[in-house]
């Protein structure tokens, strides 16, 4: 961006103090430029090569791993939100969770087997799925436990937007629609549900009503228009739209049609809710609105002057229709635009421009979903879900901006009748190693 | 009368086109069921006992089991070690519970999911090596840690899927789920 321009931008609603102050940091950092800057290279650079690698000087750009995990092979990791741009989340960086370890499979002795109460029992290779109609959808997948610390209280004042929400990730994905394969297999009358079965160690499996499956479930073999990587299920993955992603089962190689839900241990000992009414609440798959302002965010350094406020929003109830701001800690609120997004079910990105004056300030953003679902407060969530529950935080997350720049946690600490048991910035365990 | 004759022509029509000979796309190759069971070796068990094997296990049976391949991570008597803890009291869990607090006897609902989860996939090490009389003795030793049993019958096809949880109680559907299917009932 050239001067002329920032002038122009920050003409519209910059006080004249901070421009004098942004004009004099300006002056100052423009005579830093090292030497090799000044022309282009003098030497030939890299060949080309078959599979691409991210510049070098990327390489800070990973996952999220907890130190709280107690093992790797049975877990979550969160991607950057916060190092990213756009919606598309990279395949190398999307969330991991498994329960068993990644296996290594061979596609070339991949089966998928659906039986049970259909009229014929049938067995696909890849090559088979392949030849079938193909689906393309951009479509998020977010783990039931995202935003785990949230139920942290008083807030843990080194979070990040990563580790706020990173359990979300967005991408392109390729597969057949199951319906396909449950027509080829005929469903029998009575059947209501179907348990998929993964090929990994802990041979994952879950409850899926047959209704889904026949809407928009897809059995997909890729992601960002090459292979599923490994971790994300390869060959083979559920990918149920909206859904919670533990649904999602992956290195996919059986489905059973039964007339019955398996209850799973995943589907009772874990993801199922505590509510405050004392009840826990089993199958809650749909995933309610979030959004997340990943500039400025957690850990982050800004200078006053003008910035682009970025985030990102999602819904499993249907498309994103409004996304607020506040930059006065909920006092008032104004929209920020949204960016086009290819599918109701999968991230947008949210823009607000914004001078800062310097002064400490609480920023925070809310979305609306096209079924009029919005965010609630921390007291909000709290009143309808127990402080011990473990999943489905969609409270509003609020980033404080101190007068030095500094970005830190801006939630609440909650009273004691609403606030979460688990105390300080050490966690238990849980699927992200978080809560 | 008229109407759910009309509905459940309607089912029967549906009905018969899933289940055309060959499919829409002739694509996928046909499986007895008996080529079927060889790809179902870790088979699912619903609430019901569908699916549970032949065999049996007693409770000091499964105190044998558990000392030799779950105590390096649960610990001594299913109190938690390195990985969850599995035995407390058999009341269901209120909000002052803390979440490392939910149990076998306070948090499981359904006693088939233990016999189903325990083959499947434990020992994290070595899942699928348990046989089927050391699933069912180490279910049968785990709910009576919980003072869910009383240990004076062993585990089996028959006697396990009469057991009842004490969690089932204060489970429920999800709202938004209901709503979505109003057909939806919990076992």
């Amino acid at each position: 961006m050239n001067r002329r321009k920032l002038l122009q931008l920050l003409s519209k609603g910059a006080a004249a103090g901070a421009f004098v102050k942004l004009s004099g940091g300006l002056a100052q950092g423009g005579e830093k430029f090292s030497e090799k800057a000044f022309e282009p290279m003098r030497f030939l650079g890299a060949e080309l090569r078959e599979y691409g690698e991210r510049s070098e000087f990327e390489k800070g750009v990973v996952r999220y791993i907890s130190p709280n995990l107690r093992t790797r092979h049975s877990g979550a990791n969160f991607t950057p939100l916060d190092k990213l741009d756009g919606v598309i989340t990279p395949s190398s960086l999307h969330f991991e969770r498994h329960h068993g370890g990644v296996p290594t499979i061979d596609p070339a002795e991949h089966r998928l087997v659906i039986h049970g109460m259909v009229e014929r029992p049938l067995i696909f290779t890849l090559a088979d799925l392949k030849r079938l109609p193909s689906v393309t959808r951009t479509l998020f997948i977010e783990c039931a436990g995202n935003g785990q610390n949230g139920y942290r209280n008083p807030p843990d004042m080194t979070l990040t937007a990563t580790r706020s929400r990173g359990l979300v990730s967005n991408s392109s994905w390729t597969g057949v629609p199951l319906a396909i394969l449950l027509k080829e297999a005929g469903v029998k009358e009575g059947a209501r549900w179907l348990i998929p079965e993964g090929a990994d160690a802990a041979a994952y499996t879950r409850s899926l009503p047959l209704e889904k499956a026949m809407e928009d479930v897809l059995v997909a073999y890729a992601q960002n228009g090459e292979a599923l990587r490994p971790e994300q299920g390869y060959p083979l993955r559920l990918v149920v739209p909206g859904w919670e992603g533990s649904i999602m089962v992956k290195w996919l190689r059986r489905i059973q049609v039964t007339d019955m839900p398996v209850m799973a241990k995943d589907e009772t000992s874990e993801y199922t809710d505590t509510m405050a009414d004392g009840k826990v609440h089993a199958f809650t798959w749909i995933m309610e609105p979030q959004s997340i302002i990943t500039y400025p965010s957690g850990l982050q350094q800004i200078q006053r002057g003008f910035h682009e406020i970025r985030g990102l929003a999602w819904s499993g109830h249907g498309r994103i229709v409004r996304v607020e701001i506040s930059l006065d800690g909920g006092a008032t609120w104004r929209r920020a635009s949204l960016e086009p997004s290819p599918d109701p079910l999968s991230v947008v990105r949210f823009k607000l421009g914004w001078v800062w004056d310097g002064k400490e300030t609480i920023i925070m953003s809310r979305a609306w979903d096209e079924k009029g679902n919005t965010q609630p407060t921390q007291e909000e969530f709290f009143a309808r879900w127990a402080r011990n529950n473990r999943y489905h935080y969609n409270a509003i997350q609020a980033w404080r901006i101190g007068a030095d720049g500094k970005v830190v946690n801006g939630d609440k600490t909650l009273s004691a009748s609403l606030a979460p048991r688990r105390l300080g910035a050490v966690g238990m365990g849980g699927c992200g190693g978080e809560s | 009368m008229k109407r759910l004759g009309l509905v459940l022509l309607g089912l029967a029509l549906l009905a018969g086109v899933l289940a055309q000979p060959g499919g829409r796309y002739q694509i996928g190759t046909p499986l007895t069921e008996q080529e079927v069971q060889r790809w179902n070796i870790r088979p699912s068990i619903l609430p019901d006992g569908r699916g549970l094997p032949p065999g049996q296990g007693t409770v000091d049976e499964g105190e044998r089991v558990y000392n030799a391949q779950c105590l390096g991570c649960h610990g001594a008597n299913g109190q938690g070690g390195v990985f969850n803890r599995l035995v407390g009291e058999p009341f269901p869990v209120t909000k002052d519970v803390d979440s490392v607090d939910f149990v076998i006897g306070n948090y499981w609902q359904y006693p088939t999911t233990l016999f189903d989860y325990i083959r499947r996939a434990m020992p994290l090490q070595a899942p699928g090596t348990l046989s089927d009389n050391e699933v069912y003795a180490l279910v049968a030793y785990l709910l009576y840690q919980n003072g869910v049993i009383d240990g004076s019958e062993p585990m089996n096809a028959q006697t396990l899927p009469k057991v009842q949880m004490p969690a089932r109680a204060i489970l429920e559907l999800d709202p938004t789920t209901q709503k979505r299917f109003p057909w939806l009932r919990l076992p």
